[in-house]
C-alpha cells in the first residue's frame, strides 16, 4: 500500500501580531498572529527545513524523488527541487519536479508522488511545499496570510498512513490570482470566491470521494480541510456534516493562511495526535480541489521524533513591529548598504556545491581531522587528496566565539551575530547566527545549522548555511 | 640559512600627515612621503635604482608608484600581503639590497581609503561568493575579545575596561604626534561608554579609516654612514602566513595567533634576541583594535600568555613604562591606511632610534620593533631595528 512514511513541518521563528499590523494603519485587526519568514528565508529555505524535519533518521540513499510545491517559488525559470535535493544530499540520479502556480500545488505534488510510487517508478518520494505570499499592504489579506512549509515522504513500505483513495476536480475560474507581474495576491469579490470557488469545489470533491468509498462524516476521526479564513472553513465543514471535534484546526490564528503547504501542514498537525486506525479526510482547494482518504497504521505513533507543527509553533519570537515585516519582505526601500560586497558567480557556486549546499566537510583518511570547507590538502597532516566527505548539516555544534556586529548589519536586521561554531572531530564553521535573541547568545551554547538566502549577487539567489539556537529548546 | 642582521640600513624615511585627506589623492601622499625620505637621506630621486610599493587596493602594479614619482624606467614592483603590505615592501627591498643587486632602493606604502563613500573596510570578504558573506574587520577581531575574556575569566565589563586602557594610552601618545589622524586624549569612561561597533568592541576600540603614505630609503649597511651619521640597521625580519582562515581552522583558540609568534620568533632569532621584553626598548605593534594590541603583548613575548591584563594595569606599555608600545599612538591614533602602516610604524621606531621623536622620545633606545598583523588575520610580520652595528 502506498502511503505516508514520514512527515515534517516548518514554521518561521518570527510571528507578528495582527493587532500590531492593524495599529500601523489605524485599521481593523483579525484575531491572533501570523508567521513571518525571516529576512533570510524564502520558499526554498522553508521547504528545505520541512523536508529536513521529514527525513530525519531516514537514509538519504533510499530517497529517489523530490517534489517541491509553491506559488512563491524564488525562481520563475530554474528548478528549485534540484537545489533542495542537493541540500538534502540526495543522489543526483533521482527525479525532481516543481509544482507551482496553484494553492492546490501541495496536494497535486502529493498525488503525483503517490502515483509514481504506486506505478513502481519510485519507492520513496519527498514532497515538500512552502509559501511566502504577500497581501497588499493595509489589506485584510496581508494579515490573514502566513508563511510556512510541510513535507511528506511517500513510500511503498513502512507507511504510517495509508492513502486509500484520492479524487481531483479541475475548475477554471479567476478567483484568487497573481499575474506574472504581480507581487500581491489579487481576489475577486469574496462572496463569489467562497461560494462558487472554495465551497463548491471542496464540497464536491469531498462528497464524491466519500460516496465512492461508502463513507460518511461520522466515519472520520479528522477532517483536514484547507480554509482561507475561519468563517468560510467553519461553514464548509458543517455543510459536510463534521462535528467540531472532528475538525482539524486551520492554524489561522497562530500561523495564517499559508497557501500551497496549508493542507499538508494541517495534516502533519493531525498526525501528531493520530492513533492507529484513525481515518482522515484531507482536502485542498485552488482552481478545483483535491481530496484524499487516509488511514493511520500502527506506525503512526512512531512519527514522534520531529518538530512538526507542534514543535515549531511553540518555538517563536514576536516581531517588535510591522516595520520589520515590511523590511524583511523588501516592501519599503531601505538605505543603501554602503560598503557591502555581494559577489556572485554561478560557476564558483556550482564548483563548490558539495560544501556550499550539501554542507560537506573533509575527513582526512590519515589523521582523521574534519575540516570545513572541504580541503584537498589536509590542514592536520598535509596528506593530499586522501579524504572522505562527511555531512555537517544535521550535526549540532557549540558556539566557540561570537560578536554582535552592527557594522555588518548595515541595512538589515541588526546586529549580525557573527559566529564560530565548533563541531566534534575538529571542524570549525564561521557563519552568521539567525533566528536568535542576540542578548541570549552565550559562548558554548548548542547550535544547529540552517540553510538561508544570503544575498543576490550576480542577480540570482545565493544560499548558504547559518547557525541557530535549537528551535524549541 | 643566513640572517639579514646588519646587512642593510634605512638612511631616510618620510611619512605624510595621516587623516581624512579629502583634498589629496594617493599620488599626493606618495609624493609627500617619498620627497621627505629623499631629503632625509640626502639623495636625489635619480639615485633610486629600484623600488617596491605596497598597497592592498588603492593601486595596481609598479605604475602606482612610478607614475606619481616619475621613476625613470627602473624596476618597480607592487607587493601585497594584507596589513603586512608596507612591511612586505621594505622586506623585499631589503633582500634585494642585501644580495648586492642594488645599492639604493625605495620602499613605499600607501592607501587611499576615504574615496569609497563609506567608513570602515567594507562588509564581506574573500573570493568565494558566500563563504565570508558579511565578514567585517571589527566583527572578526571581536571574536578574539569574546573568547579571550571567556578563556581567562574576565567578565565583559572587566575585559572592556582592560582594553579601554590601551585606547586611552594610544590616544594620549597620538596627542604628541603631529602627523597622527587623532591628536586628542580620551577618557576611560568615554571609551567604555562609546556605542558598539561589533560587541564587545566599541567605537574607541577601533582604529579609524584613514588615508596615508610612508616611505623608506634602504641601502647596504656598509654604505649607510656615507649618507648620514645615524642610520638605522635592520636586525631581523620575520613573516608568517597562516595556512587556513582562522574562522575555519580546527583547534584555533582565538586568544592569540600562531603566525604572530612564528614571525616574532624568526625575527628574534635573526636579531639574537632572547628576552624581548627586556631587550626591546620601543615597539610599534598592530593595534587595528584595542584587543589586537592586548594579544600582541603576549604573542610577541612582552607578557606571559593570559596575563597581559596585569601589565596593562601596571602601565608597562605607556611612554613612561618599562616597554613603551605604540609611542606615536599606533593605528588607534594614526588610522590604518593598510599599505602604509608597516612603514609608518617603522618611521616611529626609526625616529626613536635616532633620538628625534620630540615630546615622545624615550630614553636610551637601542632596539625597536615594528609589527603588523594582517587580513582575517592570517599574515604577520615582525621587524627589528637597531641604531648600531653588532
Amino acid at each position: 500500500m502506498v502511503g505516508i512514511r514520514s512527515c515534517g513541518a516548518y514554521i518561521p521563528y518570527y510571528r507578528l501580531s495582527r493587532s500590531e499590523m492593524a495599529r500601523t494603519w489605524a485599521g481593523p485587526a483579525l484575531p491572533g498572529e501570523r508567521a513571518v519568514a525571516n529576512e533570510d528565508e524564502d520558499s526554498i529555505t522553508m521547504a528545505e527545513e520541512a523536508a529536513f524535519d521529514c527525513t530525519k533518521g531516514i537514509d538519504s540513499a533510499e530517497i529517489d524523488g523530490l517534489f517541491f510545491a509553491s506559488t512563491t517559488s524564488p525562481y520563475k525559470e530554474k528548478q528549485c527541487s534540484t537545489l533542495i535535493a542537493t541540500v538534502l544530499d540526495l543522489d543526483p540520479e533521482i527525479r525532481t519536479a516543481d509544482f507551482a502556480h496553484c494553492l492546490r500545488a501541495g496536494t497535486t505534488a502529493l498525488r503525483a508522488a503517490m502515483d509514481a510510487v504506486k506505478a513502481g517508478s519510485a519507492k520513496n518520494v519527498v514532497v515538500t511545499a512552502a509559501d511566502c505570499r504577500l497581501g497588499f499592504p493595509y489589506s485584510t489579506q496581508e494579515q490573514a496570510l502566513g508563511d510556512g512549509a510541510a513535507s511528506l515522504l511517500i513510500s511503498d513500505s513502512d507507511v504510517a498512513v495509508d492513502i486509500e483513495d484520492c479524487y481531483s476536480i479541475s475548475d477554471e475560474l479567476t478567483d484568487v490570482w497573481r499575474t506574472d507581474e504581480d507581487r500581491f495576491v489579487r481576489e475577486w469579490e469574496d462572496r463569489w470566491v467562497i461560494t462558487h470557488g472554495y465551497s463548491k469545489n471542496v464540497v464536491r470533491a469531498a462528497t464524491a470521494i466519500m460516496n465512492r468509498n461508502r463513507l460518511s462524516a461520522k466515519d472520520f476521526a479528522k477532517a483536514v480541510i484547507y480554509g482561507p479564513d475561519p468563517r468560510s472553513h467553519g461553514a464548509l465543514v458543517r455543510r459536510l456534516g463534521f462535528e467540531q471535534t472532528q475538525v482539524q484546526d486551520t492554524l489561522f490564528t497562530t500561523v495564517g493562511n499559508t497557501g500551497a503547504p496549508m493542507a499538508l501542514m494541517m495534516l502533519v498537525a493531525a498526525l501528531e495526535e493520530a492513533k492507529p486506525g484513525d481515518r482522515m479526510l484531507l482536502a485542498s482547494y485552488g482552481d478545483g480541489a483535491d481530496a484524499f482518504i487516509l488511514k493511520a497504521t500502527e506506525k503512526v505513533e512512531k512519527l514522534g521524533d520531529r518538530r512538526g507543527v507542534k514543535g515549531h509553533l511553540a518555538s517563536k519570537a514576536m516581531l517588535p513591529g510591522y516595520g520589520k515585516y515590511l523590511s524583511f519582505r523588501h516592501l519599503v526601500e531601505l538605505p543603501p548598504q554602503a560598503g557591502l560586497r555581494e559577489a556572485g558567480s554561478a560557476t564558483a557556486m556550482w564548483r563548490t556545491k558539495n560544501w556550499v549546499l550539501s554542507c560537506h566537510a573533509s575527513k582526512c583518511n590519515r589523521c582523521g581531522l574534519i575540516t570545513y570547507p572541504v580541503q584537498r590538502v589536509c590542514y592536520g597532516c598535509q596528506s593530499k587528496d586522501d579524504f572522505k566527505e562527511v555531512n555537517l548539516s544535521r550535526e549540532q555544534g557549540t558556539l566557540f566565539t561570537y560578536s554582535l556586529d552592527n557594522l555588518a548589519a548595515a541595512g538589515i536586521n541588526p546586529p549580525i551575530v557573527q559566529s564560530v561554531v565548533s563541531f566534534e572531530g575538529g571542524a570549525r564553521f564561521y557563519c552568521m547566527m539567525t533566528d536568535c535573541n542576540p542578548e541570549q547568545v552565550k559562548v558554548e551554547m548548542t547550535l544547529e545549522m540552517t540553510l538561508r538566502r544570503i544575498h543576490e549577487g550576480a542577480n540570482f539567489h545565493n544560499y548558504f548555511w547559518k547557525c541557530r539556537p535549537l528551535r524549541g529548546e | 640559512m643566513e640572517s639579514i642582521k646588519d646587512k642593510v640600513a634605512i638612511i631616510g624615511m618620510g611619512c605624510c600627515k595621516f587623516g581624512e585627506n579629502w583634498d589629496q589623492g594617493a599620488e599626493d601622499m606618495i609624493i609627500e612621503a617619498a620627497y621627505e625620505a629623499y631629503e632625509d637621506a640626502g639623495i636625489e630621486p635619480k639615485d633610486i635604482e629600484a623600488a617596491w610599493v605596497g598597497t592592498l587596493y588603492s593601486g595596481t602594479a609598479g605604475v602606482c608608484l612610478a607614475e606619481p614619482l616619475k621613476l625613470p624606467r627602473i624596476p618597480v614592483t607592487r607587493v601585497e600581503n594584507f596589513c603586512a603590505t608596507g612591511h612586505e615592501a621594505m622586506r623585499n627591498a631589503a633582500f634585494a639590497v642585501a644580495c648586492g643587486m642594488y645599492d639604493i632602493v625605495l620602499a613605499c606604502g600607501f592607501e587611499k581609503l576615504k574615496d569609497t563613500g563609506a567608513g570602515g573596510l567594507g562588509i564581506g570578504r574573500g573570493v568565494h561568493p558566500v563563504l565570508e558573506g558579511r565578514r567585517t574587520a571589527p566583527g572578526t577581531f571581536a571574536f578574539i575579545a569574546t573568547r579571550y575574556f571567556h578563556t581567562y575569566g574576565l567578565s565583559p565589563e572587566e575585559g572592556k575596561r582592560t582594553i579601554a586602557k590601551i585606547a586611552v594610552k594610544n590616544h594620549h601618545n597620538g596627542s604628541l604626534s603631529p602627523k597622527a589622524h587623532f591628536q586628542r586624549e580620551v577618557t576611560l569612561e568615554q571609551v567604555i561608554n562609546a556605542p558598539f561597533i561589533a560587541w564587545p568592541l566599541g567605537l574607541f576600540d577601533c582604529c579609524p579609516t584613514t588615508d596615508g603614505a610612508a616611505a623608506a630609503i634602504i641601502t647596504r649597511a656598509d654604505l649607510a654612514k656615507k649618507f648620514r651619521p645615524d642610520p638605522v640597521y635592520l636586525k631581523g625580519i620575520g613573516l608568517a602566513v597562516n595556512p587556513m582562515l582562522p574562522h575555519f581552522e580546527p583547534g584555533f583558540d582565538w586568544t592569540g595567533f600562531e603566525m604572530n609568534r612564528a614571525a616574532a620568533s624568526q625575527a628574534y632569532e635573526q636579531a639574537g634576541i632572547r628576552d624581548p621584553r627586556r631587550e626591546i626598548n620601543v615597539a610599534s605593534v598592530h593595534d587595528c583594535f584595542t584587543i589586537t594590541e592586548m594579544i600582541d603583548y603576549e604573542d610577541l613575548g612582552f607578557s606571559p600568555k593570559g596575563r597581559a591584563k596585569e601589565d596593562i594595569d601596571a602601565g608597562t606599555f605607556t611612554l613612561e613604562g618599562e616597554l613603551p608600545v605604540n609611542s606615536d599612538g599606533g593605528l588607534k591614533a594614526f588610522g590604518h591606511p593598510i599599505g602604509a602602516s608597516g612603514i609608518r610604524m617603522t618611521y616611529e621606531v626609526y625616529k626613536q632610534l635616532q633620538g628625534k621623536a620630540g615630546p615622545r622620545q624615550i630614553e636610551n633606545v637601542q632596539l625597536g620593533l615594528s609589527h603588523t598583523l594582517g587580513g582575517p588575520p592570517q599574515v604577520a610580520c615582525v621587524a627589528i631595528f637597531g641604531n648600531s652595528l653588532g
